[in-house]
């Protein structure tokens, strides 16, 4: 009876197109907000923050950036990483030129440049589609990279060649560099994940979502009931990237407090890639839910051999980590394409028809 | 609907009529909505057609016929922007339509479904419907994003439209349906909601019957007279089905191999001794 | 500015034509192997529309089996058959655990299900052969290591005997394939199932025995390019990106064409090379051999979307 509809009526469209038209979902959410925002910091050790909650967070939006271009308008990236880095250095150039910037501000804005650098790589997907397309991402992954690393400006000519996090304080307490605390920089990291979140939420429920999800489809049928394929996509790449380059500068400023070129490399984009597929393409919930496993199970295996006393070394737990990762893709692609979501959605009809299935 | 009433009173107008079927008192075939004048177009060395001129009414259901392979297709193509002329002119209201992008053509008023289903497989009925109405909305990347002010008046606002065109339809029941579920005939109705809830001006079905059962035939029929009595939607369908075409339409093109044989109401092109040549074998 | 974009450049290659040609020959050496590797690909795809990103860790995983095997006291030769006896075991395991059960998925389910075989090899080949890089045993496999030394135009240009033994091997191995293709049975099958299920399956083969097939092509492949480039650079992960280099390749040539992967290969190869020595060293810091057949593929493509060789995409509704 957990889930049980009957008796929520609609009495008008307004109502039926509620964020949660169905009540138990709205209690569900409740909750869950209530545990991030309350529960969890209060609990939560330092290795939690740092192994779990933070990361888990901003590979959520980094993906669910992703998700928006490839799972709602269907134009496959691998070119994630790059687009972080983007984000992540122009959110360094941006505090590091005017100190006196908003560092949370600093991290919106940087966004835009990653969303400028989108749409400029986004405007061949007028004329290359499919996998063509994926591997004219290739191109802005490596190009971009390799400029991270030979555009000296861009890390203001550190000898190292990385970007390091400087101190950086909102209203008198440190949100980023060595001084932050983690408490801080995850409210921070969820403040913005939280809002990021929303506004995907409305986008992808709207008119522009259905373009997307039209070009994505069907892209001849889309042009020939009015829709400007080229402006959805662009769209689609602005926004995408807008939200991955917001992710980036979070992953480097609140998370790894420093970053080389080759931190955003291939292995990157393939990581958030696996989140938004093994969440599931097309869903908002499921980034959450591939982040929690990809960023999850690492963390898991690390501490089982311990905890059970068994002699493995750091660097075998490593590579079986990767191992793992690799055969639960497999498997989790078998058992449902369509990602955790689609399973969550399943489970969720089951409850709304439980106890009387028929 | 009531924005695409095309019934104007114009006095004098020539009426065309089918003694055959029964049209509702008072409609009126209004002047020409599209004129193709000379139309000619080339793949490569392929001809798919060649110098056609005819023209649509307002307020009329034309039919283009024709035996496999003769150009209709490409003629409602044509229409619809999706090819563009290798010679000749198309005329919308009077004056000359320059070459179009697709989603332009679409923003004028030209709706159409398509002969093998282009449905948006991943998204529900109702979602698949309400982008029937995207050309009729005009908000922002910011206001869609905070779901506020004319984002979220004109979801709802569109919404009660499409709402409308899916009772009409009679698809209440399968709404939040994702179209991949659905059996083939009712895929073609959802196709029709989806064009229908752009209220278009002219409205292209290309073969919207075919592979229906009898039953759903006739639906389809009513739906389609109906959407032209109710709504003055002028219609211009390509169908194979020759009771349905001679039952529902006021005036008949008849294309083979690319060239036009017949023009003319239903009686005039049943007793046209070229079509009749053209269809010899073929019952009607 | 201009003129070090413009003439400098073309300058310098009249200048010295023979340091030209060594460029164009390392060029090639590469080329052909990147050629190879989009060959692979295009057999997959071609057979069962996978894109097949498993590819570079294959190359990996074969030289490493085959340094591993012969670390264990077994002669080069032998080691080499069961290097291959391990690729085809793979391929088999891939057509049962992972290819058949996802039979009818959208496209971007098999290729992220190949990305999940590539972590799998890679976590699994460090576990069994740990990660750091290896001798490729080029004089155990009689491949000549000394250098032929020519003098065109009073220049001098020199060429590496197991370069020039794998380009040799290599251009084998494609004829090997073409004739492969086009004069068996099976060859026949492959090259329908691109074209039409229906027409391949009628020739009476299975669709599994195409596919364990075109993936064992795949290891051979692997193989091959792992023992060439392992000898010129040593055998680590790090080998993975020269199939990287096969991707723009399969841009430029169309994923379902055969001699556009053999073309395509080539031109990336040499154009590669002609632009880092002579534009990316001098004006843009190096390096660029990581990205310049991507920009260059998506240049062309920009143009010709359906790639130099692949037909005009003809759309209809
Ligand atoms: N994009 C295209 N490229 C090349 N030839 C085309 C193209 N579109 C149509 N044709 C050719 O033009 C001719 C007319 O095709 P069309 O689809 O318009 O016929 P149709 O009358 O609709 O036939 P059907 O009743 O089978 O739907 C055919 O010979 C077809 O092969
Ligand atoms: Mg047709």
């Amino acid at each position: 009876m957990l889930y049980r509809t009957a008796g929520q009526f609609k009495t008008s469209y307004k109502a039926d197109m509620a964020l949660f038209p169905v009540r138990q979902d709205a209690v569900l959410l409740a909750v869950i907000l209530a545990l991030v925002w309350g529960v969890f910091p209060l609990l939560a050790s330092e290795f939690a923050f740092q192994t779990l909650l933070i990361p888990i967070l901003i590979y959520a939006l980094a993906a669910l950036g992703l998700n928006i271009l490839t799972g709602y308008a269907g134009q496959l990236s691998l070119g994630t990483g790059a687009f972080m880095g983007v984000g992540a250095y122009a959110c360094y150039k941006m505090v590091t030129l005017f100190p006196w910037m908003n560092p949370v501000v600093a991290i919106l804005l940087s966004g835009l440049f990653s969303a400028g650098v989108g749409v400029m790589f986004g405007i061949p997907s007028l004329r290359i589609k499919g996998f063509y397309l994926a591997i004219a991402t290739l191109a802005a992954q490596f190009f971009l990279v390799w400029l991270f690393e030979k555009w000296g400006w861009l890390y203001n000519d550190n000898a190292s060649g990385a970007i390091q996090v400087p101190n950086l304080d909102m209203f008198g307490i440190y949100v980023a560099g060595p001084q932050a605390s983690s408490l801080v920089q995850y409210y921070v990291v969820l403040a913005v994940v939280t809002l990021m979140t929303l506004l995907c939420i409305n986008l992808t429920r709207g008119n522009l979502g259905r373009t997307w999800k039209a070009t994505r489809d069907m892209d001849i049928a889309a042009e020939l009931i009015g829709i400007n394929l080229l402006r959805s996509k662009l769209m689609a790449f602005a926004v995408s990237s807008y939200v991955v380059g917001v992710a980036g500068a979070l992953f480097v400023f609140m998370w790894r407090g420093a970053a080389e070129p080759n931190l955003f490399d291939i292995p990157l984009s393939f990581r958030v890639l696996f989140i938004a597929i093994i969440g599931g393409l097309g869903s908002i919930l499921g980034n959450y839910l591939g982040a929690i496993l990809i960023v999850g199970l690492p963390v898991v295996l690390n501490t089982l051999p311990q905890a059970l006393g068994l002699p493995i070394s750091s660097a075998t737990v490593e590579h079986l980590n990767v191992m793992i990762v690799g055969a639960l893709i497999v498997f989790f692609l078998i058992i449902e394409p369509h990602g955790l979501a689609r399973l969550w959605a399943l489970i969720r009809e089951k409850l709304i028809i439980w106890p009387f299935p028929h | 609907m009531d924005g695409s009433r095309t019934d104007d009173s114009t006095e004098g107008q020539e009426t065309v009529r089918d003694e055959g079927h029964v049209v509702a008192e008072g409609r009126r075939i209004g002047p020409v909505l599209m004129e193709l004048r000379n139309i000619t177009l080339r793949f490569g060395g392929v001809v798919a057609i060649k110098d056609i001129s005819f023209d649509i009414r307002e307020g009329e259901i034309r039919a283009i016929i024709g035996p496999n392979g003769a150009g209709k297709s490409s003629m409602l193509n044509i229409i619809s922007g999706f090819y563009t002329p290798s010679e000749g002119a198309l005329l919308y209201r009077g004056e000359t339509r320059p070459p179009m992008r697709p989603y332009e053509v679409a923003r004028l008023g030209v709706a159409r479904t398509f002969q093998n289903i282009a449905l948006f497989e991943g998204m529900t009925v109702l979602d698949n419907v309400m982008t029937g109405r995207l050309t009729h909305m005009k908000a922002g990347l910011v206001a869609q994003a905070l779901w506020w002010g004319r984002a979220r008046d004109e979801e709802i606002a569109n919404r009660e439209v499409v709402e409308k065109v899916i009772d009409f339809l009679e698809i209440q029941a399968i709404r939040k349906t994702p179209v991949g579920r659905l059996p083939y005939g009712l895929k073609k109705r959802v196709e029709l909601a989806r064009a229908l809830a752009a209220e278009p001006s002219l409205l292209l079905l290309d073969e919207p019957m075919a592979g229906m059962n009898v039953e759903e035939k006739e639906d389809m029929s009513r739906f389609i007279l109906d959407v032209n009595d109710e709504f003055g939607t002028t219609i211009c369908l390509i169908e194979h089905d020759m009771g349905v075409v001679m039952d529902l339409s006021d005036r008949v093109v008849v294309m083979d191999y690319g060239r036009k044989i017949g023009d003319g109401t239903p009686d005039e092109v049943r007793r046209n001794q070229d079509v009749i040549d053209a269809y010899l074998g073929v019952a009607h | 500015m201009l003129n070090d974009i413009f003439i400098k450049p073309f300058a310098d290659m009249a200048a010295a034509p023979d340091f030209l040609l060594q460029v164009l020959w390392e060029g090639l050496v590469s080329g052909i192997l990147y050629a190879l590797i989009a060959l692979g690909f295009v057999l997959i795809y071609r057979s069962s529309r996978i894109f097949n990103f498993a590819q570079g860790i294959m190359v990996v995983f074969a030289a490493l089996t085959l340094v591993g095997l012969h670390a264990l006291g077994i002669p080069a030769w032998i080691s080499v058959a069961l290097t291959l006896a391990v690729m085809f075991a793979l391929a088999v395991t891939i057509e049962r655990v992972v290819l058949r059960p996802l039979v009818g998925q959208p496209d971007i389910i098999l290729f992220m299900a190949t990305i999940g075989i590539t972590l799998f090899l890679i976590g699994g080949g460090e576990i069994i052969f740990g990660g750091e890089n290896k001798v490729m045993i080029t004089e155990e496999l009689g491949i000549p290591t000394g250098s032929v030394l020519l003098e065109p135009w009073g220049g001098l240009l020199i060429l590496e005997q197991k370069d020039i033994t794998a380009v040799l091997v290599a251009a084998a191995l494609v004829v090997a394939l073409l004739v492969f293709l086009n004069r068996t049975r099976m060859g026949r099958a492959i090259r329908a199932l691109g074209d039409d299920h229906q027409a391949a399956l009628s020739v009476g083969i299975s669709l599994q025995t195409v596919w364990v097939l075109v993936w064992f092509i795949a290891g051979i492949i692997a193989l091959v390019t792992g023992i060439a480039w392992g000898a010129r650079a040593g055998v680590s992960f790090a080998l993975e990106v020269i199939a990287y280099k096969a991707l723009p390749v399969l841009m430029l040539g169309g994923l379902e064409s055969i001699t556009g992967a053999i073309i395509g290969g080539l031109m990336i190869g040499m154009l590669e090379k002609l632009f880092e020595i002579y534009w990316g060293q001098p004006l843009l810091g190096g390096n660029t051999e990581t990205w310049f057949a991507f920009v260059l593929a998506l240049v062309v493509l920009l143009f010709r979307p359906q790639g130099l060789f692949g037909e005009r995409i003809i759309e209809r509704v």
